[in-house]
């Protein structure tokens, strides 16, 4: 399967809180950024960390956060950033 | 007192906090089960202690005078690190990301310890420290600042959270006053912790 968004996409990160392992820190949740990088398929760590085979295999991607929409206390007109690792389970498009 | 019975706990330290004692549990079960040697173990911990940042040094002074090599690194991180004779079939991926004028970039895990491993070694006990992994991703510049690295304004610092399955190292600047210097003489600049981006560079002595 291909992946479902590529470098520019405007993706938002899903809210969830489920009672396994997973790898989505919960201050980027419901935030708002851009697809940076496509890293290719990789098996999925909330079935690998129990002793699972980890498939199918997620897309992972770099996405890039404005710190301002990020935290609410950043300096204003900043153009610093926030980049995470993130599986495409957890993103939908923005 | 120490039991010198079992070759693991040799290789351990005299500690005796939870996670150690969790450790050593999860190392016998491991060993009486037969999944896991004295040996095994002893080798892994030797192996992982022999990498050190001198091997993230050699491949940042190689970008530093190889602007071709430079390209190659921060397009594919392993095919580039393996023409330099490094063994990378059991490297993690990895992604270089370069400092320049205009942008900084400042590695952390914010979930646990996730390292460049592979060109760096074991990480240093602060990056493992809640303080640095909650802050730096909230306040990097405040941080940046503890470190003694006050960046300008204008300079956009972007921090990695290593989350998942990339790892991320720093390709910093080079020094001013570096001119001419061989590459072995660049690499005795390139630190640890330039190469996580809490610092820049070494510049050469002056003399």
């Amino acid at each position: 399967m291909a992946p479902k968004f590529k470098p520019g996409d405007r993706v938002r990160v899903r809210v969830a809180y489920p009672p396994h392992h997973f790898r989505t820190p919960g201050y980027i949740q419901g935030k708002t950024g851009t697809v940076e990088v496509v890293h290719g398929a990789f098996r999925n760590p909330e079935s690998l960390a129990y002793g699972g085979d980890g498939l199918p295999k997620q897309y992972l991607y770099l996405v890039r956060f404005a710190q301002t929409e990020v935290w609410e206390g950043y300096p204003a007109g900043s153009q610093d950033q926030l980049l995470l690792d993130l599986y495409e389970h957890w993103l939908e498009p923005a | 007192m120490h039991d010198h019975e079992h070759g693991v706990h040799a290789a351990q330290t005299e500690t005796t906090s939870p996670h150690e004692l969790r450790v050593r549990a999860i190392i016998t079960l491991l060993m009486d089960k037969g999944l896991l040697s004295a040996e095994e173990l002893r080798r892994t911990i030797e192996d992982m202690e022999a990498r050190t940042p001198a091997l993230g040094a050699k491949v940042v002074a190689r970008a530093w005078v190889d602007p071709a090599f430079k390209a190659r690194l921060l397009a594919d991180a392993k095919a580039a690190i393996a023409e330099l004779g490094i063994d990378t079939s059991a490297f993690i991926t990895l992604k270089v990301v370069e400092n320049t004028e205009k942008v900084h970039n400042v590695v952390v895990c914010t979930l646990c310890s996730c390292y460049p491993r592979d060109l760096l070694g074991v990480p240093p006990a602060w990056y493992k420290s809640l303080n640095y992994r909650a802050r730096v991703v909230v306040d990097p510049r405040g941080v940046l600042k503890e470190f003694g690295l006050e960046l300008a304004p204008d300079v956009e610092v972007r921090v990695y959270d290593s989350t998942a399955d990339v790892r991320y190292l720093v390709l910093p600047q080079r020094p001013p006053g570096s001119e001419g210097l061989s590459e072995e003489a660049l690499a005795s600049l390139v630190t640890r912790d330039s190469m996580i981006g809490v610092a820049r560079a070494r510049t050469p002595a002056a003399d």
